[in-house]
C-alpha cells in the first residue's frame, strides 16, 4: 500500500519528486518543521552518544541519592534531576526515543488501515455496508479492556518471539494502531462518497480506466488532505496514548521513560517544579506543531491546484 | 472499655458541663468530607470495600468497636463480655452482649437482641454472597436470650470471640427494614442497601452511587449532645491528590480519607496552613514477597511456579538475605511515604502486643549483601556485573501493580540489587488484574510468575491468627485449588504449620503472642520468605477548623464522628 | 432517502446485537474479578461466594442471554411502568450492578445528565468556536491569525487534558481560588445564585473539553476549507461577480462540510459517552467515570450496557451523519 501510494502522488504531481520538493522547499512552515523534526530524530539518536548518562541511573548511596533528587537544571544535570536522583536530560533523550518511534509507526497503522478501509467503503459500493459496520464495532469496543485482553493473549507471546523490549514496542504499536483508524476512515469515505460522482471520476470510468487507477490516480490524491490532519492528529494521540496505557500498567516496563509517561509523572510535581511538565510537554508539542507544518507543506506541494493560487 | 461506655453516660447528664467549643446536637453546619474512592453502597454486607464500610459507619453501628489503640470498646453494649464478667464461658465456647436499654433506630422504634440475631442470619444465608461471611466462621448459632440479651455460640472453642458485630465491618442492620431481603433477595433491596436506617449519629438523606452520600443528624441518637455537625456528606472521586488538595489547599472540605501523597506534596499542601495531615498506624505492611518456587516460562503451563520445581536462584536463604540486606528501607521511606509511613521488618508489626522486636532489617549493609553471596556461591565470573552460578545468571523478575509510589520503589530496588550483582528485570500490572484473582490470567499475585512481587497486607482487626495461618502449605496457590490460595510464595515447613494448628488452640494470651512472634520471625528474619519494607499510615488530611477526630486504624476513620465539632 | 434510512435501521438491529456480543465476549475475556478491590484480608471462601452470589460463575453464554432478555424485555417494561404506572415489569430482575448491586439504568440516568451538561456544553463551545476559526483560517491561509489558530490548536491537541486539567485546577482553584475544584451534584439550579454557581463550577471542565475538542474540529474544517477554495466551481462563481461572502459561504463552505460533519457526528456519542480523564479530574462523576470504574471493578453488566448505548449512539449518529451527506451533496446518492 505504502508504495503504490507515493506512486501515485508522483503521478498526480504530473512531474518529478523533483518539482514536488522545489514546491515543498518554498513553504517555509513546512521547512522549519522537517527542521526540527529532523533535530529532534537526531537528538534521541546521536544524543545518548554524547551524553552517556545511564537514563536509570540513581545513586545507590541513600545519602547521595537523597542530595541528588528534585535538583534544578545545572550542568552536570541540563534538565534537572527527578523525585529519584535520574537525569531528566538523559530519561527525555530516551523517552524521545520510544516516543517517536510510537507516534510514527501508530500513526502509520492507523492512516494506512483508515484510508484503505474509507476508500474500499466509500467506492465499492458493497463493501461499503460490511466495512462501516466493522468500523462501528471498532468505534463502540471500549479501549482498556481491549487491551487488557490484548495484553494477555499477545504479550508473553510476542515478549518470547521478539524479547521484552520489542515485543512490548510492536504490542504497543499495534493496539494504538488498531483502535485509532475509525475516523480517518470514516472522514475518508465521506469524501469519497462525495468525490466519485465528480466529473473527472465520471470521465475517466467513462473512458474505461480500471478502478484501481481511478482510485489510485483520481480519488486518494483528493483525500490527501483529511488524511494528512488524521496522521498529525493520530501522531499526538498516539504519544498521549501510549502515556495513558503506561499510567494503566499496560504500557512500557516501569523503568523505560518515555514523554507521555515523563509528563505523566510530571504533573504530580507540577507546582514545585514546572520543569517536570515543561519539558516533555514542549519536545511532544514541538514534535506534534512539526508533523502539522510537513503535512501542510506536504498538502500543497502535492496539490496542483493549490500551487496556482 | 467499660469507662467508654460510662464516658458516653457521663456526657449525656452532664450536658451543661460541656466545653464551649463542642456545643450541643447539630449546632455546627456541615461536615465536609472526601474519599478518593466513592462510596457505591451503604451496606457493609454488600461490599467490604473500605469506602463503603467507612461511609456505613456513620450510620449503622456494631456491638462494640476498636478505639484508636485497637481495644475493644463498647457501643450498643453495656460492657465488653470477658471470662471475668461471664461473658465469655470459661471453654471459650459462647459469648453473650448485654444491650444498652432504650438505643432506638433512628426511626423511633427501639433495637432489640431479634435484630442482632436477624444480621447474623442476614449474613448467614447462603445465597447472599455475604462480604463479611469470614467474620460470622465457626459460629454455631446466634441467639436472643431476652430482648436485650444475644448469645453467639461456637462450633469449636474461640480463642477470639470478638470477630461478628465488632468493628465497623459487621454493624447491626435493622430487622424491620430488612426482612424482606434475605438471601437473594439481597441485591434488589435497592432502597434498603442505599439508605440503611441506624442506630448511629447519622441518617442518610441522599446518595447518589459512586458519587455523593448525604446525611443529616440522627434525632434519635443516644447522646443527646451528639452529633455537632447538622448535616453531613461524603464526596468521592478524583485520586488521592485531589483529596487532600481539597482539605489542604482550597478548603473545600474538612477531611480526606486516604490522601497518601508523597513527602514533597505534604510539604508544600502543609505550607497553605489551611489543615494538616494525620496517620493512624494498624497492621498494613509494604512487602517483597519471594517466590520460592520456580517461575520460569521454560516450564509448562501448570508445572510453572509450583512445588514441583523449586526456585533455582531464591531457594537459598543467602540469597534472599542478601536481597534483604540490600535495601535501604528508611530512604525509601523518606521517598515515598514521609510521616506517612514507617521503616519496617515485621510482617505482624502491631499490635505491640504481638509484635517482634525485630529490627536488623533497617540497617542497609550493601558489603554483607555481597559477601553472603560469594558464600552461597554466586560469583560474577565473565565481568558483565551480574552474578552467576553454574552458568546461570543471578536475574530477577520484579512485579507489582502499577502506583507511582511503587514504581519509584522498583526503581531504587533494582539499583541497589544491581549493586550487589543482581540483575532485575521489572513488570508493571494493572491492579485489578494482579489483584483479580482470574485464573485465566498469567499476572495474578497468585500465579506469581515472578520471582518477586511488592504488595500491601494486612490483617483484620487486632488478632493475626487467620492473617498467620494464611502461609501453610495448604493454602499455596496451585493448579489443584485453581490457583486460588494466599501462600503465594509457596513457603512450606512442617514447623510453621504445627505452629499455626497451635495457635489456634491457645487461649492464654502471652502464650499466643509468643507463637504468634515465633511465626512472625520465620517468614521474615529467619527464613527471609517474606521482606517487609514500609508499615504504611493511613494517611488522612483535616482542615484546622475541623476539631474532635481521633485517628483510628483499627476501625473506621468515623468510629468517633459523633465527636467531631467545628473550630471557631 | 426515507427507505435507504429505513433500511439502515433495520439493518442496524443484527449490527447491534453482533456488536453486543463481542463486547460481551471481550469483556468477560478480560483479566480482572469484580472482587479485585475489597480488602486483601477477605479470605479466599467468602470472595467465591460473592461471585456465586453475583451470577458471575454461570457460563458467558448463559449471562449473554439473560443480559439480552434484560436488556431487551426487563428494563423497557420497567421504562413503561414508569412512565404510566403499571406493572409489566413485576418482579423480573433488572440489569443490577456487581459493584453497588443498584439498577444500571437508574445509575445511567443518573449520571447521563450532568455528563450531557458539561460536555455537552464543552462539545457546543468548541463547536461553535472552531468552526468561524477554521473556515477563517482557511480563507486566509498563513495570515497571522491562522498561524495563529494553528498553533494554538495543535498546542490544544498536543497537550494531554490530565495536563490541562490539573494545571487549571493549580492556577485557578488552587492559587487563585476562583473557580471549586469538586464538581457539586448535588446543585440544584433553582435561581440566579445557584445557576451562577452551576456556571462557575462548570467553567474549568468545559474549558478544557472545548480546548480539546476544537483543535480537533478547526483543524478539519481548515483542511476541507482549503481543498473547497481551489475548486474550479468556486473559481467560476468569483468569475460571474458573485459577491465574496456568498463564494465563501455558500459554495466553499457547503462542500466543505462532509468532513466536518462526520467528525461531529463520530463526537457526538462522546457527549453522551463523558470524557474519563476531564471528569476524573475535576470529579464528576458521570458517564465517562461510571464506564472507568465498572471497567476497573470488573462490573461486568454495567460496562456491557454502557457500552452497547454507546455502540447505539455510535450507529446512529453515523446513519444521520449518512443521511446529511446526501443533503449537502446531492450527487451522493443512496439507492
Amino acid at each position: 500500500m505504502t508504495e503504490t501510494t507515493s506512486g501515485a502522488f508522483s503521478e498526480h504531481a504530473r512531474g518529478p519528486w523533483a518539482g514536488v520538493w522545489r514546491q515543498f522547499r518554498h513553504h517555509s512552515g513546512a521547512m522549519v518543521g522537517a527542521a526540527v523534526l529532523l533535530a529532534l530524530i537526531l537528538a534521541v539518536l546521536i544524543g545518548p552518544w554524547l551524553w552517556q548518562v545511564d537514563p536509570a541511573f540513581i545513586e545507590p548511596k541513600a545519602a547521595d541519592m537523597m542530595r541528588a533528587r528534585n535538583l534544578s537544571p545545572s550542568l552536570a544535570h541540563p534538565l534537572g534531576t527527578d523525585q529519584l536522583g535520574r537525569d531528566t536530560l538523559a530519561r527525555m533523550l530516551a523517552g524521545g526515543k520510544v516516543s517517536l518511534a510510537v507516534g510514527l509507526v501508530a500513526m502509520a497503522i492507523a492512516v494506512l488501515v483508515g484510508t484503505t478501509v474509507g476508500v474500499l467503503a466509500g467506492f465499492v459500493r458493497w463493501l461499503d455496508g460490511p466495512l462501516m459496520r466493522l468500523t462501528d464495532l471498532f468505534l463502540a469496543l471500549p479501549l482498556l479492556p481491549l487491551l487488557l485482553v490484548m495484553v494477555m493473549l499477545f504479550r508473553d507471546a510476542l515478549a518470547g518471539v521478539f524479547g521484552i523490549e520489542i515485543g512490548t514496542f510492536l504490542l504497543i504499536v499495534s493496539a494504538i494502531g488498531l483502535t485509532s483508524w475509525m475516523q480517518a476512515a470514516r472522514v475518508v469515505r465521506g469524501e469519497v462518497l462525495a468525490l466519485k460522482e465528480r466529473e473527472f471520476v465520471l470521465a475517466a470510468r467513462s473512458i474505461g480506466t480500471p478502478p484501481l487507477q481511478i482510485i489510485l490516480t483520481h480519488i486518494l490524491p483528493n483525500v490527501l488532505s483529511p488524511v494528512m490532519v488524521a496522521a498529525t492528529l493520530g501522531f499526538a494521540s498516539a504519544i498521549i496514548t501510549e502515556s495513558a496505557l503506561s499510567f494503566l500498567g499496560l504500557g512500557f516496563p516501569p523503568d523505560f521513560p518515555t514523554w507521555g509517561r515523563l509528563l505523566f509523572e510530571g504533573v504530580e510535581y507540577m507546582q514545585m517544579d514546572p520543569n517536570r511538565v515543561l519539558f516533555p510537554g514542549l519536545a511532544i508539542s514541538l514534535t506534534v506543531l512539526s508533523i502539522n507544518y510537513i503535512g501542510d507543506g506536504l498538502r500543497d506541494a502535492l496539490d496542483p491546484r493549490l500551487r496556482l493560487r | 472499655m467499660k469507662t467508654k461506655t460510662m464516658l458516653w453516660m457521663g456526657t449525656a447528664l452532664a450536658l451543661a458541663g460541656l466545653p464551649a467549643f463542642a456545643g450541643g446536637r447539630a449546632t455546627d453546619g456541615e461536615l465536609r468530607i472526601t474519599f478518593p474512592q466513592a462510596t457505591s453502597t451503604l451496606n457493609p454486607y454488600l461490599s467490604s470495600g473500605t469506602k463503603d464500610v467507612y461511609a456505613a459507619s456513620m450510620v449503622l453501628e456494631p456491638l462494640a468497636g476498636f478505639d484508636e489503640n485497637g481495644a475493644v470498646y463498647a457501643r450498643l453494649v453495656t460492657e465488653i463480655p470477658s471470662v471475668e464478667n461471664g461473658g465469655i464461658s470459661a471453654d471459650f465456647k459462647s459469648i453473650t452482649w448485654k444491650l444498652i436499654p432504650g438505643v432506638k433506630w433512628s426511626d423511633g422504634t427501639p433495637l432489640t437482641a431479634a435484630d442482632v440475631v436477624f444480621t447474623g442470619a442476614y449474613c448467614n444465608e447462603t445465597d447472599s454472597g455475604c462480604a463479611q461471611a469470614f467474620k460470622f466462621d465457626g459460629i454455631e448459632k446466634i441467639e436472643a436470650v431476652d430482648d436485650l440479651t444475644v448469645k453467639i455460640t461456637f462450633t469449636a472453642p474461640k480463642a477470639n470471640p470478638f470477630n461478628a458485630f465488632v468493628g465497623s465491618q459487621t454493624p447491626i442492620l435493622q430487622k424491620a427494614q430488612f426482612e424482606n431481603c434475605l438471601g437473594a433477595a439481597a441485591a434488589a433491596c435497592t432502597e434498603q442497601n442505599f439508605a440503611p436506617i441506624g442506630t448511629g449519629p447519622f441518617r442518610v438523606t441522599g446518595f447518589t452511587v459512586n458519587d455523593l452520600v448525604q446525611y443529616e443528624a440522627n434525632p434519635e441518637y443516644r447522646d443527646p449532645a451528639a452529633p455537632h455537625f447538622a448535616t453531613a456528606m461524603i464526596k468521592g472521586g478524583g485520586d488521592s491528590i485531589a483529596s487532600a488538595r481539597g482539605v489542604m489547599e482550597t478548603g473545600e472540605f474538612d477531611y480526606a480519607w486516604n490522601a497518601q501523597i508523597n513527602p514533597e506534596l505534604q510539604a508544600q499542601m502543609l505550607a497553605a496552613g489551611k489543615g494538616s495531615f494525620i496517620m493512624g498506624f494498624g497492621t498494613n505492611t509494604e512487602r517483597l514477597e519471594l517466590n520460592l518456587t520456580d517461575p520460569s516460562p521454560d516450564l509448562a503451563e501448570g508445572e510453572r511456579s509450583t512445588a514441583k520445581y523449586p526456585n533455582p536462584r531464591l531457594s537459598d536463604v543467602r540469597v534472599r538475605k542478601a536481597l534483604s540486606m540490600a535495601i535501604d528501607r528508611t530512604a525509601l521511606n523518606e521517598i515515598g511515604y514521609g510521616v506517612g509511613g514507617s521503616p519496617n521488618c515485621n510482617v505482624v508489626p502491631a499490635p505491640a502486643f504481638y509484635a517482634s522486636d525485630n529490627t536488623g532489617c533497617l540497617t542497609q549493609d550493601i558489603e554483607g549483601a555481597k559477601a553472603l553471596l560469594e558464600e552461597a556461591g554466586w560469583v560474577d565470573s565473565d565481568g558483565d556485573g551480574v552474578r552467576e552460578k553454574d552458568g546461570m545468571p543471578l536475574k530477577l523478575l520484579f512485579q507489582t501493580t502499577n502506583n507511582p509510589v511503587r514504581q519509584d520503589f522498583q526503581a531504587l530496588i533494582k539499583g541497589w540489587w544491581s549493586e550487589i550483582g543482581v540483575e532485575t528485570e521489572l513488570k508493571v500490572i494493572d491492579p485489578g488484574v494482579f489483584f483479580g484473582g482470574d485464573p485465566a490470567s498469567p499476572d495474578t499475585a497468585e500465579k506469581f510468575y515472578a520471582d518477586v512481587e511488592m504488595h500491601a497486607n494486612n490483617f483484620d482487626g487486632t488478632d493475626p491468627e487467620a492473617y498467620l495461618a494464611a502461609l501453610t502449605t495448604d493454602k499455596a496457590p496451585r493448579p489443584e485449588t485453581n490457583w486460588i490460595g494466599t501462600n503465594y510464595n509457596r513457603f512450606s515447613s512442617p514447623e510453621y504449620d504445627a505452629l499455626s494448628a497451635k495457635l489456634a488452640q491457645t487461649f492464654d494470651m502471652d502464650e499466643r503472642a509468643a507463637i504468634a512472634k515465633q511465626m512472625n520471625d520465620m517468614l521474615t528474619k529467619d527464613g527471609m520468605v517474606t521482606l517487609p519494607l514500609i508499615l504504611r499510615g493511613n494517611l488522612s488530611a483535616m482542615s484546622n477548623a475541623l476539631g474532635g477526630v481521633k485517628v483510628n486504624a483499627w476501625d473506621s476513620e468515623l468510629w468517633n464522628v459523633a465527636d467531631w465539632y467545628r473550630v471557631k | 432517502m426515507l427507505t435507504y434510512a429505513l433500511r439502515r435501521l433495520l439493518l442496524a438491529i443484527p449490527t447491534l446485537l453482533l456488536i453486543s456480543l463481542v463486547i460481551f465476549l471481550m469483556v468477560d475475556l478480560a483479566p480482572g474479578s469484580p472482587m479485585s478491590e475489597i480488602p486483601r484480608s477477605i479470605p479466599p471462601e467468602t470472595r467465591a461466594k460473592m461471585i456465586a452470589a453475583l451470577g458471575a460463575d454461570q457460563p458467558v453464554f448463559v449471562r449473554y442471554l439473560l443480559w439480552l432478555k434484560q436488556f431487551f424485555i426487563v428494563e423497557p417494561a420497567y421504562l413503561i411502568d414508569g412512565w404510566f404506572g403499571t406493572s409489566l415489569g413485576g418482579d423480573q430482575q433488572r440489569i443490577l450492578s456487581w459493584q453497588s448491586r443498584a439498577p444500571v439504568f437508574d445509575v445511567i440516568g443518573d449520571r447521563l445528565a450532568r455528563t450531557m451538561t458539561v460536555v455537552g456544553s464543552g462539545y457546543l463551545i468548541a463547536a461553535a468556536i472552531a468552526l468561524p476559526i477554521g473556515v477563517y483560517s482557511a480563507y486566509r491561509q498563513y495570515s497571522w491569525f491562522d498561524q495563529l489558530g494553528t498553533f494554538v490548536a495543535m498546542i490544544g491537541y498536543s497537550v494531554p487534558t490530565f495536563f490541562t486539567g490539573v494545571l487549571l485546577i493549580v492556577i485557578f482553584a488552587v492559587n487563585l481560588g476562583w473557580f471549586p475544584s469538586y464538581y457539586d451534584a448535588s446543585l440544584k439550579v433553582t435561581d440566579f445564585s445557584s445557576l451562577s454557581r452551576q456556571v462557575w463550577q462548570m467553567a474549568l471542565p468545559v474549558a478544557v473539553i472545548a480546548l480539546f475538542h476544537a483543535a480537533e474540529i478547526s483543524r478539519y474544517t481548515r483542511s476541507a476549507m482549503l481543498d473547497t477554495l481551489g475548486q474550479d466551481y468556486v473559481r467560476t462563481a468569483r468569475a460571474k461577480g458573485a459577491l465574496e461572502g456568498t463564494v465563501v459561504m455558500k459554495h466553499a463552505l457547503r462542500n466543505a462540510m462532509i468532513p466536518v460533519i462526520t467528525v461531529l457526528a463520530l463526537g457526538m456519542p462522546s457527549i453522551f459517552g463523558g470524557s474519563i480523564i476531564v471528569e476524573q479530574v475535576f470529579k464528576i462523576n458521570g458517564i465517562g467515570g461510571a464506564l472507568i470504574g465498572a471497567i476497573v471493578a470488573s462490573d461486568l453488566p454495567m460496562v456491557q450496557t454502557l457500552t452497547f448505548i454507546f455502540a447505539a449512539l455510535i450507529v446512529f449518529f453515523n446513519l444521520v451523519a449518512d443521511l446529511l451527506y446526501g443533503m449537502m451533496d446531492p450527487r451522493i446518492r443512496y439507492d
